[in-house]
């Protein structure tokens, strides 16, 4: 019953770690662009999330109505103003350059909020749990679980079903043509970190209601993304949940057989994949 | 009727100059112990093993394409070994510097068959992973202190040298030796067959494939050069340091953030930028360390910029401006004007 227990929580972390993953996903998908200061992104998200509960009162859940928009501003103006500049054939600038932005955020918020820990504040929903078989299940870890399947699953309808998405998978496709159809492609890439750190929001408010959050711990997180991402597949967004939760388990696991395992053992589950299957377990597209 | 002479040569004036400067700065540098002061001192035992990181980052992204962001692995790696090796296998500390570069070069391999199924910019996030794994691993060993690290005991650092002064003077002798060591080894690799190879696959991957260069072969070997030197300059950082804890030793910030910076505002792709980038580097850190975060904010948005306006960094704004080459690289043609024989 522990090891189901175990079991089913690390399910509901991989929840959390697919909203991570999400947003890498997406960028990847659409501009090929990997960007390291994601794991910053969504602590940044955390930390307006807390300036919003604590100068309006709000629940976090309802602060996210505020930090979904500001998110995806922030994402829509750093890539018109600075993103769209890297993108090309070569690797290093766009690395280069959210790795500094990442260094940026990071040192930003030490200014501003200091190296203390914080916390976002969601009252009963913390502790609250419903019993499902024996087993104790909280609400909080089920509602992330289920943002995160639902994220996952209007992101895909978005690709599929909406014209935003047939544009994002025609500039994905070839720039220049999609360019020639009328597509302005820098708007296009723009429209796609825009809705990329709408998720990148979400996350971060649940990780922030989930546990304490300092400046320092984005790289940790960017690092969770990325796995789900690789284990899931390059460019398979269901794959991602997969990858997220497959993280999730073998960190609870790893934490049951020795608290001092949990990170450990969730990247030695990632390199195992890696050389198994050098491309994920589902992939859709190679790098 | 006037005879054109062409000759080939990979040497110049500039380079020339540079190399008797470089001597006469060099001859300077080693007898630093007689003149400068002991802060003075430490700060450029800092500055070499910081130079040394940067070049070999340097050939590693800016030649090989292999663009890390966890280095720190090594670093923190070759620091541990140096502990080890001498707490528990009672090596001297000279012999267990050398042995951490070996040993850093074995657990390269397994580890670049690993991560070089990533490509681009996910292989750059790979390396982090490794470094994570280093780093959980080493908190988990209790004879290294575990999570909060451990000081090197006094008895092997007493066995370096006796007097505290000569220890200081050692140290930094060792942190310049591995400093030149490590620009001459990228310079002469860089002049071989091999560098060549490489100069090749970085300008163009798919041509230097086509010309039967293995590719994959090339940046393992690159790969593994440069971790053996990255774990030998960590044994040397700790050495400096004489305490190790596991997030010191495989800090992101430290020993890739600011190399990164080094390389990007120096000049990526270059044996001078690193050289240029280190000083700017001590230069800002020296002027502006005071403002504590604000520096960090700085010197990312140098970066930034630097890597927008001008990808070659400072030192290729100079090459451009004045057409110079310190390490001569490449071959040129050139007229003679002088009229040579008959």
């Amino acid at each position: 019953m522990e090891w189901l227990n175990a079991l089913v929580q690390g399910t509901l972390l991989g929840g959390l770690y697919a909203l991570f993953a999400a947003g890498l996903s997406l960028i990847f998908g659409v501009m090929r662009l990997v960007n390291i200061a994601h794991g910053d992104l969504i602590v940044l998200a955390a930390y307006l999330g807390l300036s919003v509960t604590t100068t309006l009162g709000l629940h976090p859940l309802l602060a996210l109505l505020m930090v979904m928009p500001a998110m995806a501003a922030i994402g829509y103006a750093v890539q018109r103003g600075v993103l769209n500049q890297t993108l090309g054939d070569d690797l290093l600038p766009p690395l280069l350059v959210t790795f500094g932005l990442s260094v940026i955020i990071q040192n930003g918020l030490l200014e501003v909020y200091t190296a203390d820990p914080q916390k976002l504040n969601a009252g009963a929903l913390e502790t609250a749990s419903v019993a499902v078989g024996g087993l104790s299940l909280g609400l909080l870890p089920l509602l992330t679980f289920g943002i995160a399947v639902a994220v996952i699953w209007g992101l895909q309808w978005t690709f599929y079903h909406t014209a935003l998405g047939r544009a994002f998978r025609a500039v994905s496709d070839n720039q220049d043509i999609a360019q020639l159809m009328g597509l302005i492609r820098h708007h296009i890439f723009g429209l796609a970190m825009a809705l990329a750190l709408a998720v990148t929001a979400l996350a971060g408010i649940l990780l922030g209601v989930r546990t304490s959050f300092d400046p320092s711990i984005g790289g940790g997180r960017l690092i969770f993304g990325f796995e789900a991402v690789i284990i899931g597949g390059l460019g398979n967004l269901w794959g991602t949940l997969a990858g997220g939760v497959i993280l999730g388990v073998a960190q609870t696991l790893g934490a049951k057989i020795d608290p001092g395992w949990q990170v450990l053992s969730g990247h030695i589950a990632f390199l195992l994949i890696l050389a198994v299957r050098p491309n994920g377990l589902f992939p859709r597209i190679s790098a | 009727m006037t005879q054109q002479v062409y000759y080939v040569t990979r040497s110049s004036h500039a380079a020339r100059v540079a190399a008797i400067l470089g001597a006469v700065v060099l001859i300077v540098l080693i007898a630093a112990p007689w003149w400068a002061g002991r802060a003075d001192l430490r700060l450029m035992g800092e500055l070499f093993l910081y130079l040394a990181l940067a070049s070999l980052w340097n050939l590693m992204a800016g030649y090989a394409g292999l663009v890390s962001v966890g280095q720190q692995a090594y670093v923190g790696f070759g620091g541990y070994m140096l502990f080890a090796l001498t707490m528990f296998a009672g090596l001297p500390p000279g012999l267990a510097i050398g042995l951490a570069g070996v040993l850093g070069a074995f657990i390269a391999v397994p580890t670049a068959l690993l991560i070089f199924r990533l490509r681009g910019a996910y292989f750059a996030i790979g390396t982090w992973v490794v470094a994570e794994v280093f780093r959980l691993s080493f908190a988990q060993v209790s004879s290294l202190g575990g999570g909060s690290g451990s000081s090197l005991p006094v008895g092997i650092v007493k066995s370096l040298a006796s007097s505290r002064s000569a220890r200081e003077y050692l140290s930094y002798w060792l942190a310049l030796g591995v400093a030149v060591l490590v620009v001459a080894a990228v310079y002469l690799f860089l002049r071989s067959r091999k560098g060549l190879a490489l100069t090749a696959i970085r300008d163009n991957e798919l041509a230097a494939a086509s010309l039967g260069i293995d590719i994959w072969r090339t940046k393992f070997l690159v790969y593994i050069a440069t971790a053996a030197l990255t774990s030998v300059v960590g044994a040397l950082i700790f050495l400096q340091k004489l305490r190790i804890s596991p997030d010191a030793a495989f800090s992101v910030n430290d020993w890739t953030a600011f190399v990164i910076f080094i390389v990007v505002i120096g000049g990526i792709g270059t044996i001078e930028g690193p050289i240029i980038g280190t000083l700017i580097f001590f230069a800002l850190r020296e002027t502006l360390a005071d403002l504590g975060t604000i520096y960090l904010l700085v010197l990312g948005l140098v970066a930034i910029v630097v890597m927008l306006k001008a990808p070659k960094g400072v030192w290729g704004l100079i090459r451009t401006r004045f057409d110079l080459q310190l390490f001569p690289l490449g071959y040129r043609v050139l007229q003679n004007d002088e009229q040579k024989g008959a």
